[in-house]
């Protein structure tokens, strides 16, 4: 079978999956974690707990704050000692909850036996109902509630469920490394989410550089017996983990402007969140742990790992286990290199989303800015057939009509004009600001309406 | 030959002479009624077009000051007290006398007193680094350094001074038409008055972190320790949410805050000698023993007559004293 890619735009950054081998190791608890109220798209978590009680892991500590918002739940066993801001990845001051780690205790009601349960209970609104009790968020890095995409709008109904397992950002292999590791559960996870959708087929996209991940995909979903699931080799370019690029490499067909994949019959979810659905679902277990990359050009490949880690447990404490951050590192970031946060404060706690820390030498520092030369190459590499160079300069000439006209708020940030810049100019920052503006203009409009 | 150019000017003459007709009644017939007032405040306007005033150029606020008739919603500051007096003229009113302002950089952490903890690589614009995280610095209010503020100044008022980090007023320049302020996405810039022959204080700093956390970021934080609150004479100063606040309006220049300020953080501008801080602080000492004093002898008076002192005297002296 011909390998599936998106049709327009894209880049070949150079791999560097140099932890792809390092099995999932378990990090250890450290003596506090601290947990944000802000690890999902949507509104603030409010904290339900006060300082001073005593929690369990998988202890409801926040509940949603609005309809578009997520559960969140201890990852330790300790005592509340604190509840204000703190600061995050970003340094900016975040709502925090800090607990003091006591033994490890779990809350009633979780299974964490290893055995597989592939038994998929037959209630839809019970599995969305634990979904949604257990705080599952997509993991593919825009963290957005899983059990609202999971519950299409009356009327839409999906035709395909396609999981990404695409980790299309260089350096990061936590996504490959689960799709080896937990295959099985992945699988049963994608098939309780094919259920949930009303038995749509399923496809899980992977790309042509795992090829073990593919056979052991294939091994398991023949093994476990779902017909209606199949793996698709993708081609090895980015960004086709990204959300609309996937659906056309895999269903040819293009999410319109402003429009949401259920519109062309599409629910995507990452292998991870599949993975989480899982647990959520056959063992009632919260969405507490995640699997996070150590990993940059400048680590040595023995000092890279892939850990299995609590979230909340601080990005300090994982570098420290990890041997400490290494001198020649110029930059850390959170998340792949494409996409990924700069970490400005290494003191910032690990959320939902967080997928890796990443060390970059010198070579990738920003090089100084030169005027435009109209190559168009940004143009080129847009996968979503945008042009770059008139979207900045529209940006710095303040023109928000013109910025809406020529669909900024489409940009999903991939980074790939940026990457493709001769002239190394910071496109990507100064879009993200003009789809700002235009999407507050968007909301604006859709507000009186 | 001779023909063709004759018959070539007749037809010409005869043509422009009716277009010039046709011309003339259309400009009678549908003639635009405009105030000659607009006009000739637009001349007597400075003509630069900021924006400075809340209208779209220099003929859009003659226009609404000719439609208001009268200049309480209009301001130029640009040109100032003495262009509104002409303005006036013109349309015969009253225009309220309003204090020269000055844009003023409240931001004083230099690169000595704020380490940087980070370096930023992304576009250069304050903006841009605003949104994206929370600065290169402890200090999560402070200037980013990126210059918004000297890119939208029109009059070139503002440069960034490349020891400090910091923007810098060329006073001289600084029509106080806000721009800057808006262009700052930190808010540091804040339009105050010029003072009496240039002369102000003003606090240095808007970091609302607690004391410890402000002090840590940056050495010349305004950590809210309240000192210059309770020197102050006049109730100029407020602390509200860590950080001081001067009152313009009521800042009878006294220096003492600056003296007393334990960081730094505030600023004395325009002063014709530089502050003595030992001697104010001697000042200001002598008069809060003295307060004490007087105060302790209030109180021997008080328990030396026992009944009749009535309280209110009372608590309007330490009021003044204090």
């Amino acid at each position: 079978m011909a390998k599936l890619t998106f049709s327009i735009g894209g880049i070949h950054p150079a791999d560097s999956k140099i932890a792809r081998e390092r099995k999932i190791e378990v990090l250890p608890l450290p003596d506090r974690v601290y947990v944000s109220m802000f690890q999902h798209l949507g509104a603030m978590a409010k904290p339900v707990v006060a300082v001073g009680d005593t929690v369990k892991a998988g202890q409801i500590i926040a509940e949603p704050g609005g309809f578009i918002s997520a559960y969140i739940h201890s990852p330790v066993s300790g005592t509340v000692r604190s509840i204000g801001p703190r600061k995050d990845l970003a340094g900016f001051m975040q709502m925090h909850i800090e607990i003091e780690v006591q033994g490890d205790e779990w809350a009633e009601g979780i299974d964490l036996t290893p055995e597989l349960v592939t038994s998929i209970p037959e209630d839809r609104d019970f599995i969305l109902d634990r979904i949604k009790m257990n705080g599952v968020v997509g993991l593919g890095g825009a963290t957005f509630p899983t059990h609202v995409k999971l519950n299409p709008p009356p009327g839409k109904v999906a035709e395909c469920l396609i999981l990404n397992g695409a980790e299309c950002e260089p350096f990061l292999t936590s996504d490959y490394r689960i799709l080896l590791e937990r295959t099985d559960e992945i699988v049963v996870g994608a098939a309780i989410m094919q259920k949930v959708l009303g038995g749509c087929r399923c496809v899980i996209g992977i790309e042509e550089n795992k090829p073990e991940a593919i056979a052991a995909v294939r091994a398991s979903v023949a093994r476990l017996g779902y017909p209606s699931m199949e793996v698709a080799v993708l081609k090895k370019r980015y960004p086709q983990g990204g959300e609309k690029q996937l659906i056309d490499a895999v269903m040819h067909r293009q999410v319109k402007s402003g429009g949401l994949p259920i519109d062309v019959g599409a629910v995507v979810q990452n292998v991870a969140t599949s993975l989480a659905v899982y647990e959520a679902v056959q063992k009632n277990k919260p969405l507490v742990t995640n699997v996070l990359t150590v990993t940059g050009d400048v680590l040595p490949a023995e000092k890279q790992h892939n850990y299995l880690f609590r979230i909340g447990v601080p990005l300090s404490f994982i570098a420290q286990y990890a041997g400490g951050v290494p001198e020649s590192a110029v930059k850390m970031v959170s998340g792949g290199p494409m996409m990924g946060k700069a970490i400005a404060n290494l003191d910032a706690t690990t959320v939902k989303g967080s997928s890796s820390i990443l060390y970059l030498g010198e070579g990738t520092a920003r090089k100084s800015e030169s005027p435009c030369i109209r190559c168009g190459r940004c143009a080129d590499a847009c996968p979503m057939g945008l042009e770059p160079f008139l979207l900045k300069s529209l940006y710095k000439a303040g023109d928000v009509a013109a910025l809406e006209q020529n669909a900024a708020q489409d940009c999903i940030e991939c980074g790939c004009c940026q990457y493709s810049c001769p002239s190394y100019i910071p496109l990507l920052d100064n879009i993200r600001m003009a789809k700002g503006q235009v999407m507050a203009v968007i909301r604006a409009r859709n507000a009186k309406k | 030959m001779t023909n063709t150019i004759i018959w070539t000017v007749v037809i010409l003459t005869v043509l422009g002479l009716v277009l010039s007709l046709v011309l003339f009644w259309i400009a009678r017939k549908f003639k635009v009624e405009e105030d000659p007032r607009i006009d000739e405040i637009e001349k007597t306007l400075p003509g630069a077009n900021c924006g400075g005033c809340g209208f779209a150029g220099c003929r859009a606020f003659a226009d609404a000051a000719v439609k208001a008739g009268n200049l309480d919603a209009n301001y130029c500051p640009v040109g100032g007290a003495e262009v509104m007096k002409k303005v006036a003229v013109i349309l015969g009113c009253e225009v309220k006398e309003t204090a020269p302002m000055v844009a003023v950089v409240r931001c004083n952490g230099t690169c000595d007193a704020r380490p940087r903890i980070n370096t930023y690589q992304g576009a250069q614009s304050c903006k841009v680094k605003a949104a994206l995280y929370g600065g290169d610095t402890g200090c999560l209010f402070g200037c980013l350094g990126c210059g918004d503020c000297v890119a939208a100044c029109q009059f070139g008022a503002l440069s960034m001074d490349p020891v400090t980090g910091l923007p810098v007023v060329d006073e001289s320049k600084c029509t106080a038409c806000g721009k800057c302020v808006a262009a700052c996405p930190k808010r540091i810039i804040e339009l105050r008055a010029k003072g009496p022959r240039g002369m102000r204080e003003f606090v240095s700093c808007i970091n609302k972190d607690k004391g410890p956390a402000a002090k840590k970021a940056c050495s010349s934080a305004c950590i809210g320790c309240g000192i210059c609150e309770k020197t102050c004479q006049h109730g100029a100063i407020t602390v509200a949410d860590n950080v001081a606040y001067i009152d313009f309006a009521k800042c009878k220049l006294c220096r003492e805050c600056e003296a007393l300020c334990p960081t730094g953080a505030i600023h004395g501008v325009g002063f014709p000698k530089p502050l003595d801080k030992e001697a104010v602080k001697k000042r200001v000492a002598d008069r809060k023993a003295k307060a004490a004093e007087a105060a302790k002898a209030a109180e021997a008076a008080k328990a030396a007559e026992p009944v009749a002192v009535p309280v209110q005297p009372e608590v309007k002296k330490e009021e003044n004293n204090g």
